[in-house]
């Protein structure tokens, strides 16, 4: 696998795939970024309505190489590089996808769709309800999302939780291989406006498929870790972090349950709340800045729904608010990492600093 | 396209535009190997085959007029007169960098150069660029704006809203279009209905031209003549600088878009060889002359290696600072 640009080596960034395995890989382990492209090949091979357009996803392979190989099987027309015009392509894909067609817009990375925040924004989540349910928007945007590669202050946000602001859209994380491979076929199933999340950490991601599964929804919250002493609520790049800090701290007897939300728009609530009503206790995990974030939201609906359930405050682990720096030790205070995770749990259970 | 006449250059002007470029070609071979041994991090653009561009630019303007760059422009600022103790110490991510470890080399700052940094959105500094142009006017300001960008970035609506708004209210303001041909892996025929981005330029009622961007001397001179028609009151101008890079568009593009012969064939038309040969023909320049430029440089990046080494990280506990002026500031 030849590096993609975008990326970091391997020594800078766990996150980079082995150059050759030396051992032959299990049929069922698979790479995140390769999950992607399963999903992609499968997608086009349903459906010949399906396509891709966004920038270098053809002849470059794609940023992050998910699309790569894509191009020589599909041919051009259903492999589309588009010039660097994020506004027009994906209002582009809104009108393909209003004419019929049944687009995947691939934008680079979620820092550069600010430039396409007016078409996702103001037409394609509001045009089924401003035409009375005539026009249906039936379009999927994969973005690339998160910090944690020093790439500094204008390619490091977290924006998915301003998406999830906004009534029309639907918001799905896949943080899991599974999730990988089977998400974009839920999505492209969906009438509406789906963005697919994925965090750049995580291509490099390897896990198991689970045997036999084809399916997957993109409504529900999952658990992905169960436990009895509090609710880990978390998605997309943090739930590795949050699986990380819940092994620390069941080596300390404290033993959480890990709720990725894989869907961040709508909310799982029934998930969630049925999590808290057992463990009374929640933290919730969020790479978005915390004022106005979706860990504020989240929180708020357990204070909701879950008040009198509750044995302490929900807290957050949320990043810093200020734009990341580049400079590695910067970076890392101002993210949610395992070490301010297990913190933070050991805070909402009173127990203070580790022993 | 048209080439300074020969007669006007000096050995001593040569020698001063051969040194500025071996500074930054040593500078990004150095920064090419300290990514390798991760002592710089996060994306890093070279602009190898670049250099006669930023050298041929800076000469030829003063410094009262404001720089707007992009995220290949450690070139620009070096050029600029951005010290490069400051630079290689913010590719460190240290305090004593020029963006105090917070940029990185997407992000180099210098206001006291008015070097309004580099930018990582593509095409995002062209607008910045009207605007501090606007106030240069507005103040009477005697200095005009030059703003850098690729080719890849005359794709984006900022392009072009940027170039009326300029064009429109007459406003001095110099784009600067690094055409390298490609925008990642993406070839600017591939890219544009019209690759003619000086005719583009045109339509909205711009100056415009396209220039040598391998050969110093072009640069230097056609930006000495739209500068000096800007600051006449003439209103903005495009100039289209026809140039390569060398290296891969960051530190893992397996270039797989263009294949080894087409950078051979730019290699023996770039910018050192090219000003070489001709000092060298012109019989201004030996080849000791080149050797001792190049030890210099050298020296200049091991001493600028040597400070970033040495410099001091910037407190976590100042993580927040700066997000907002500071009380004075
Ligand atoms: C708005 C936006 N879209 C996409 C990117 C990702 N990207 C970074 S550099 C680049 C290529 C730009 O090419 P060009 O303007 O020709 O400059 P060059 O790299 O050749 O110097 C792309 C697509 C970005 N940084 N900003
Ligand atoms: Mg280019």
């Amino acid at each position: 696998m030849p590096n993609p640009v975008h990326e970091p080596p391997r020594a800078m960034n766990d996150a980079r795939p082995p150059a050759a395995a030396a051992t032959a890989p299990s049929p069922m382990r698979q790479s995140y970024r390769d999950a992607l492209r399963e999903a992609l090949r499968a997608a086009l091979h349903a459906d010949p309505r399906v396509f891709l357009m966004g920038e270098d996803v053809g002849r470059y392979g794609g940023s992050y190489a998910v699309s790569k190989g894509l191009l020589e099987e599909f041919g051009p027309e259903r492999i589309r590089d588009t010039p660097l015009a994020e506004s027009a392509f994906v209002g582009a894909g809104i009108g393909a996808a209003i004419g019929g067609l049944r687009p995947i817009v691939e934008i680079m990375t979620v820092n550069f769709s600010l430039l396409a925040l007016d078409q996702i924004m103001n037409n394609a989540a509001t045009y089924s309800h401003m035409s009375g349910g005539q026009i249906h928007v039936p379009l999927v945007i994969r973005l690339a999302t998160g910090a944690g590669r020093q790439l500094g202050a204008q390619h490091s946000h977290s924006l998915e939780g301003w998406y999830a602001h906004i009534p029309g859209l639907r918001i799905a994380v896949p943080a899991t291989i599974d999730d990988a491979r089977c998400m974009l076929a839920a999505a492209l199933a969906s009438p509406d406006p789906v963005l697919l999340f994925e965090h750049a950490a995580l291509y490099n991601l390897e896990g198991e498929r689970t045997p036999g599964l084809t399916a997957v929804d993109i409504d529900h919250a999952a658990v992905r870790r169960p436990g009895r002493d509090l609710s880990l609520i978390t998605y997309g790049g943090s739930l590795p972090k949050c699986l990380a800090a819940a092994e620390r701290l069941a080596e300390q007897g404290v033993d959480v349950e890990v709720i990725d939300l894989r869907s961040l728009r709508p909310l799982d609530d029934a998930a969630i709340m049925d999590s808290v009503r057992r463990t009374r206790r929640a933290l919730v995990v969020d790479e978005g800045w915390r004022s106005g974030s979706l860990a504020a939201e989240i929180t708020t609906r357990i204070v909701e729904q879950a008040f009198y359930d509750l044995d302490a405050p929900v807290a957050r682990v949320c990043t810093a608010e200020v734009p990341i720096p580049y400079a590695k030790h910067l970076e890392d205070a101002a993210l949610p990492s395992p070490e301010r995770i297990v913190a933070a749990v050991r805070g909402v259970l009173g127990r203070g600093e580790a022993g | 396209m048209s080439a300074a006449p020969e007669a006007l250059v000096t050995r001593e002007h040569g020698l001063a535009l051969l040194g500025e470029m071996l500074r930054i070609r040593a500078f990004e071979d150095r920064c090419y190997r300290l990514y390798g041994e991760l002592k710089i991090r996060g994306f890093l653009h070279l602009c190898n085959g670049e250099e006669a561009v930023a050298v041929g630019a800076m000469r030829a303007l003063g410094p009262d007029d404001a720089i707007v760059s992009t995220y290949r422009e450690h070139g620009h600022a070096l050029a600029r007169g951005v010290p490069m103790t400051a630079v290689m110490a913010e590719l460190y991510g240290k305090q004593s960098g020029c963006s105090r470890g917070r940029g990185g080399s997407m992000h180099l700052f210098d206001v006291a150069k008015r070097f309004y940094g580099g930018n990582a959105i593509v095409a995002g500094g062209l607008p910045v660029a009207v605007g501090l142009a606007l106030a240069q006017k507005l103040r009477s300001a005697t200095g005009l704006t030059a703003c850098f960008f690729g080719d890849g970035a005359v794709a984006e609506g900022e392009f072009h809203e940027s170039l009326n708004l300029a064009a429109l209210w007459r406003l001095p303001v110099l784009f600067l279009c690094e055409n390298n041909l490609y925008g990642m892996g993406t070839a600017l025929d591939r890219a544009e209905s019209e690759v003619d981005v000086a005719a583009k330029a045109r339509g909205y009622r711009l100056e415009a031209a396209a220039v040598d961007g391998m050969d110093v001397f072009a640069v230097e001179a056609a930006v000495a003549r739209a500068a000096a028609a800007i600051r006449a009151g003439a209103g903005p101008a495009l100039l289209e600088l026809r140039t390569y890079r060398f290296r891969a568009h960051s530190m893992f593009d397996p270039q797989l878009y263009r294949d080894k012969a087409e950078i051979d064939a730019w290699q023996k038309k770039g910018p050192l060889i090219t000003l070489t040969t001709r000092m060298k023909a012109a019989g201004l320049m030996t080849e000791d002359d080149y050797r001792r430029l190049d030890a210099a440089a050298a020296a200049e990046v091991d001493a600028a290696v040597a400070f970033a080494e040495a410099a001091p990280w910037e407190p976590i506990a100042d993580l927040e600072r700066f997000v907002y002026a500071e009380p004075g500031a």
